[in-house]
């Protein structure tokens, strides 16, 4: 199956999605993730899929909430503003336990800030960002490859669950060109079965229902609390993470997508100054990889917490560790970019002069 | 004995919410006298609105799904492109159709969507309490314009029909009224057409029904003429009854 393409971050994520089924797309034009709906429209009548340029991300995250009711594998995607702006339909999509699929190419905010790759969004991402209690499953990327391998874990999540997935990337890898390696055979939506809960031709069964309301006394309790019974499935099952030079590391980086990739160049500039780095990189961002964390404690003496946002990710860290060892941030916000050097010269703050925890070493 | 009128299989023997003296119970037996007529109910999807016909995923006997305000277009977009062997309407009030929803319902008209549009204008905010719709007619009182709407501060009420049929991908909209015996006869057909339309494939069809609300526009519970005069002599004037686009003909 090994077949290499050179393609974009975003061109792969779509042809990703594909590959594992997806046979609807609705999007609308923001920066920069325009690649993505762009090669939609013309790749999804290819496959006898529908593509629709919506009239604004509302709007597409609503068609996206209808199509996920029918059962069928769909897609939106849009960057920070209009993720936004989806909120709401996302909201919606967990609380009717529907399974869609959104690409989130993160740039630089609040408000419009820019249109370069940043790492702000990781909060509104794995907190839910829109209202209510639920959980969103999502997974970050930090090549090429992965942004169009990861859409077929979430398809299988998301319809193995019932939960709304993520992929969570920037535009920097949204717009880098690298070889893709799609790993996964392709699926043929037909040979999927139809969910004993989608909306369509209800011949020789009763009529379904999609919704989120409930309003009988304590009628949400219930559909949140046996909802929360599958998050503990995923948070027991679906968990990943990949580790580097830890086995003899005094310091773990911990990092993200791209600022993962920052890390090793740092993590082997450090080694070169002799320094016992090692990097942990979280693939699932929730459910985020607690307990294996907890595990590197016992043996790794502190933490380096990379990131291109005023420091999210380090509470999920600070969350799991729980004291156990030290944690230190090393942060950027507004989309700008961090380097290994910087990165290496923050670790021989840490290691050699015994900076304080928890502080951004700037 | 012979049984001479039946509720439709397509409405469920269930109680319905609606206070006594709205439309929406006449028009829901409608839609489903017309699923039946059609014999459509086992493809149907239909999309509840958020308002008062918020439940309407518990009345209808096909495949439903509730969404967010305003958003049933896209939602009936999204369900139909996906599966285009279904047939799909929305089922929406002025505040949810014309306010909230304005740009969904404009551009699923753009787009000429295969799908069917109810829309239930009754001119005021039922669900929340009678708050101004942007259907209010000027000088008429609201939860949220105790004194009347006034132009100056509220603008002035939107005809729907009247704008949509501008937009070249909107194939058929009428306005009808549930008010009289004939207006809800001529409601069924137009209802039946709007289907009709979207089973031949011809494209973005809405019927615009006014209704009443008794209860929110406070006229009397106990003489229902209060509420039907107001259709007459309040709404009509303001929301002329007719088609306003049949494209069907020649799109075909």
């Amino acid at each position: 199956m090994a077949e290499k393409k050179l393609m974009k971050g975003n061109e792969a994520l779509a042809e990703g999605a594909i590959r594992a089924g997806c046979r609807f797309f609705a999007g609308y034009p923001i920066t920069p993730q325009n690649e993505i709906p762009e090669y939609m429209s013309w790749r999804m009548p290819q496959v006898g899929g529908a593509f629709v340029q919506a009239e604004s991300e509302v709007s597409a995250i609503n068609m996206i909430y209808g199509a996920g009711a029918t059962g069928v594998r769909c897609m939106t995607s849009s960057s920070s503003p209009g993720i936004s702006l989806k909120q709401e339909g996302i909201s919606y999509c967990a609380g009717a336990d529907l399974p869609v699929f959104i690409g989130n190419v993160m740039r630089g905010g609040p408000g419009l800030g820019n249109i370069a790759g940043a790492q702000g969004d990781y909060w509104q991402a794995t907190r839910g960002g829109g209202h209510g209690d639920y959980r969103t499953f999502v997974m970050a990327p930090n090549c090429v490859t992965e942004l169009g391998n990861f859409p077929h874990k979430c398809f299988e999540v998301s319809f193995k669950y019932r939960i709304p997935s993520m992929v969570l990337t920037d535009g920097l890898l949204g717009q880098m060109m690298e070889p893709v390696d799609f790993k996964h055979p392709e699926i043929d939506p037909k040979s999927l079965p139809e969910p004993d809960w989608a909306l369509g031709v209800a011949r020789g069964r009763g009529k379904r229902i999609v919704k989120s309301y409930d309003l009988k006394e304590g009628g949400v309790e219930i559909m949140v609390n046996e909802r929360v019974k599958r998050y503990q499935r995923i948070e027991a099952s679906e968990v990943m993470y990949e580790e580097k030079m830890l086995e003899d590391a005094e310091v773990a980086l911990v990092a993200y997508g791209i600022s993962a990739r920052v890390s090793v160049a740092a993590m082997k500039m450090a080694r070169e100054k002799g320094l016992k780095v090692g990097l942990f990189r979280p693939i699932t961002l929730w459910p985020f990889p607690k307990a294996r964390l907890v595990e590197l404690s016992a043996r790794i003496k502190s933490f380096v917490v990379v990131e291109m946002s005023l420091g999210q990710m380090v509470e999920d860290v600070l969350l799991s560790l729980n004291g156990r060892a030290p944690v230190h941030l090393y942060a950027k916000p507004g989309a700008s970019l961090i380097t290994a050097e910087e990165v290496c010269a923050a670790l021989e703050k840490i290691m050699k002069k015994g900076a304080k925890e928890y502080a951004a070493v700037k | 004995m012979q049984l001479l009128n039946k509720k439709p299989e397509s409405l469920l023997d269930v109680k319905m919410h609606y206070c006594p003296g709205c439309g929406h119970g006449i028009i829901h037996r409608l839609v489903a006298e017309v699923m039946d007529e059609l014999g459509i109910r086992e493809r149907t999807v239909g999309v509840a609105p958020v308002g008062c016909a918020v439940f309407a995923d518990t009345y209808f006997n096909c495949d439903m799904i509730q969404g967010p305000h305003g958003r049933g277009p896209a939602e009936a977009t999204g369900i139909k492109r996906a599966r285009p062997d279904t047939i799909v309407f929305s089922y929406q009030g002025d505040g949810d159709l014309a306010s909230i929803g304005m740009a969904e319902i404009v551009h699923a008209a753009i787009r000429s969507e295969n799908i069917t549009v109810i829309f239930v204008n009754n001119a005021i905010y039922g669900m929340t309490g009678g708050q101004m719709a942007p259907t209010t007619l000027l000088g008429q009182k609201a939860t949220t314009c105790v004194e009347g709407r006034t132009a100056k501060q509220a603008g002035y009420p939107i005809k729907m029909s009247e704008m949509l049929a501008t937009v070249d991908g909107a194939v058929y909209l009428e306005r009808t009224t549930v008010h009289t015996a004939p207006g809800v006869l001529k409601t069924k057909a137009a209802i039946k057409k709007a289907f009709q339309n979207q089973v031949d494939g011809k494209g973005f069809s809405m019927v615009e029904i006014l209704s009443m609300c008794p209860t929110n526009w406070g006229t009397r519970l106990d003489n229902p003429s209060e509420a039907t005069k107001f259709v007459a002599e309040g709404m009509q004037p303001v929301f002329p009854l007719g088609v306003y686009k049949d494209a069907g003909a020649e799109k075909k």
